[in-house]
């Protein structure tokens, strides 16, 4: 298939293992910040091509992950109203919150239904006018403007029985956040291709000469992945510390205007709260006073929950690169996708996830 | 829902016939050896591209006959409806019932009716029970895989799953991706046939292929070793998996399987599986290594770029991703 094979080739995958070993003279830790790559890196066995030298470290970039319990916990008191419809990416049905998740809504009868756009969410509430029809929007700046063209079409339209429970955030307050930690090990970055495809990758030119840190723009198929962390390793031998983009097929540098018009006009930057992480000022989208009408946390009163952990979770450390998740003494036991501790054990794109399915166990050889 | 069967159902039925862990159980009558199965459809929507609901409950249930090595003979159909089911809907799934029933040579000879209050039921559901008959003297099961086997996988992966997402979904494609539903009976009767020595045959409907080769490892003790290269899958299914976040390995098929056979045979059970319309698309994907061992991983899989992972269970159904 055009698009897709050639970047899972085998002979290209390990011609750039090759060179990527040929360059490598010393240990190097790299950061993919997205799960997407990190799925993508297991699925594949991509690292089994690396150097010993070279350590590939998961980063923040899983929307699932880091979407706050307390969310989580609006979202199951929200669903489980009788007269509303509650819309979601499939992702977030299995993330628990304090005491259960949206698949339980569902199952107890709650109306949660799995879509694919938000706009699929709203020709729901415009067939069901009788319904409070609430969409998760979820997500990194990559899906943020779908969501933002919902709500500006749900304000032209008039459509009052339209809302969104907001959850956006934002990745380079997150990797800023994790390069001025105290125990930061990421010396270079794999930043997420398709964010980069909406907002372009000006913004990382500041924290990569900031840092001294290469930021790699980088692809989600294992040719690409293989080729962002040569070009990386190939600066930080040199002593660069750069922008870059390998998905040049997908990304500009100013990225797609008119999405991020569309975010900016119904979205403002604000702090937000990372599961796992703390909160992070300025690394998060509220929605601007001109469509707080459709804001559901105000329609909704949802109440003052108190929001439980589970307390063995490493997430925060696994999330922020600095364990892996086959490091936690929960992992694998304790913690499955079926009972997830968790939500980097739940989503497609959590680390803990696809350790587990491609990596319970310890015997699989490097090839 | 495989620790779901384990831990209450085995746990308190267990017996030797049920033990196995095979689709269908086969039991010795007199001297007569029959395979026994059944099978519950829920399918939502009833009618898809490439089947419905009626052609499914038959195609399923003789191929879990099928994969004992048995003779489908009779079928069993147990339907509970709805109130308000148009009849017209009744008509067209028992309709196809018929049809299917004819082409994989089996006769509905026994069946039951209830319907239940408007919002109990969803539309229509059907049970299936089957029977037949074993006609070769060789034993196909779990704990007959060898180390050494050929895996033959006897077509492209992933349709039905795809199909029944994409209609219920709303999810639109250049052309409708239609479901792979059909019986395997004659495929399966034409390898023992031919004396192909079948070691074991598994049905790749839920849970998908990854699935059905942890649970043979899991019952046979043996490892096994895959190659991702080699596993067909339809380019559009391969895009809609891609689009979705799923991995074809894991989609359910209603109208594939796997046979694990002796190394000698794979050549010639292939060449009779291509000569079928159901086996056109069949291939050679691994082999069965050793006895497995404590640490080791049951199924692993040489990735499309050339490195060895892990191929594990499902844990709970495969959900969307966000982006």
């Amino acid at each position: 298939m055009r698009f897709i094979e050639e970047y899972r080739d085998q002979e290209t995958a390990q011609a750039l293992g090759r060179a990527i070993r040929g360059i490598t003279t010393r240990g190097w830790t790299l950061m993919e910040v997205c799960g997407g790559q990190t799925h993508a890196i297991v699925r594949f066995g991509v690292d089994q091509l690396l150097p010993e030298a070279v350590t590939l470290v998961h980063g923040p970039g899983c929307p699932v992950c880091v979407t706050p319990i307390e969310l989580i916990d609006a979202a199951v008191e929200i669903a489980a109203r009788e007269d509303v419809v509650f819309c979601s990416f499939g992702d977030m049905l299995r993330v628990p919150g304090s005491t259960t998740d949206l698949l339980a809504v569902k199952a107890r009868g709650g109306d949660v239904r799995i879509v694919y756009s938000p706009l699929d969410a709203l020709k729901i509430a415009k067939t069901e006018p009788a319904k409070q029809v609430v969409f998760f929007a979820v997500g990194f700046e990559t899906t943020a403007p779908a969501n933002a063209m919902a709500v500006y079409r749900a304000r032209r339209e008039g459509i009052a029985n339209f809302s969104v429970l907001v959850a956006h955030v934002l990745v380079p307050p997150a990797m800023e956040a994790i390069l001025s930690s105290r125990d930061n090990r990421v010396q270079g970055f794999l930043a997420a291709g398709h964010v980069c495809a909406v907002m372009g990758y000006t913004e990382y030119e500041p924290l990569a000469s900031r840092y001294r840190v290469p930021i790699v723009v980088t692809g989600f198929e294992p040719v690409d992945i293989l080729h962002g962390v040569y070009l990386c390793i190939k600066q930080l031998e040199e002593g660069r510390a750069e922008v870059e983009n390998q998905y040049v097929r997908a990304v500009r540098r100013e990225g797609n205007a008119s999405a991020q018009e569309m975010v900016r006009e119904v979205f403002r930057v604000d702090r937000r709260m990372w599961r796992g992480i703390g909160e992070i000022p300025r690394s998060g989208l509220a929605l601007r006073d001109e469509y707080a009408a459709f804001d559901a946390l105000r329609r909704f009163d949802v109440g003052e929950a108190v929001t439980v952990e589970a307390s063995e979770c490493i997430s925060g450390l696994v999330l922020r690169g600095v364990r892996k998740p086959n490091e936690c003494p929960a992992f694998g036991g304790r913690c499955t996708p079926e009972r997830p501790l968790g939500a980097p054990m739940v989503s497609s794109e959590g680390a803990c996830a696809a350790y587990y399915r491609y990596r319970t166990h310890a015997a699989v050889s490097r090839a | 829902m495989h620790q779901l069967i384990e831990r209450i159902f085995v746990a308190t039925f267990g017996n030797p016939l049920l033990d196995a862990r095979h689709d269908a159980a086969v039991a010795d009558l007199g001297g007569t050896r029959v395979a026994m199965t059944t099978d519950s459809y829920v399918v939502q929507p009833l009618f898809f591209p490439g089947g419905d609901i009626g052609s499914l409950s038959v195609n399923g249930t003789v191929n879990d006959l099928a994969m004992a090595g048995a003779r489908p003979l009779y079928l069993s159909a147990g339907f509970i409806l709805e109130e308000g089911l148009p009849m017209e809907t009744l008509w067209r799934v028992v309709r196809s019932i018929q049809r299917a029933a004819q082409e994989a040579g089996v006769q509905i000879i026994t069946g039951d009716t209830k319907v239940v209050d408007k919002g109990k039921g969803d539309g229509l559901f059907i049970n299936t029970a089957g029977i037949g008959l074993i006609e070769s003297p060789r034993r196909i099961a779990p704990d007959q895989v060898r180390p050494g086997d050929a895996i033959l996988l006897s077509g492209d992966l992933g349709r039905h799953g795809i199909a029944i997402m994409a209609v219920r979904e709303g999810l639109e494609f250049e052309s409708a991706i239609e479901s792979d539903s059909a019986s395997v009976a004659p495929l399966v009767l034409a390898l023992l046939d031919a004396g192909i020595e079948i070691h074991c045959l598994r049905d790749l409907t839920r849970g998908g292929l990854a699935s059905a080769l942890n649970e043979i490892a899991e019952s046979a003790g043996v490892t096994m070793a895959i190659d991702e290269s080699l596993i067909p899958v339809r380019d559009d299914v391969r895009g809609a998996c891609e689009i979705l976040g799923f991995d074809p390995l894991y989609v359910a098929n209603e109208g594939r399987f796997v046979a694990f056979v002796a190394p000698d045979d794979a050549e010639r059970a292939l060449g009779i599986m291509r000569s079928h319309d159901v086996g056109l698309g069949a291939h050679l994907i691994g082999s069965v290594g050793d006895l497995i061992s404590d640490h080791a991983a049951a199924v692993t899989m040489r990735s499309a770029i050339g490195a060895n992972r892990v191929l594990d269970m499902l844990s709970g159904e495969q959900l969307p991703r966000i982006c």
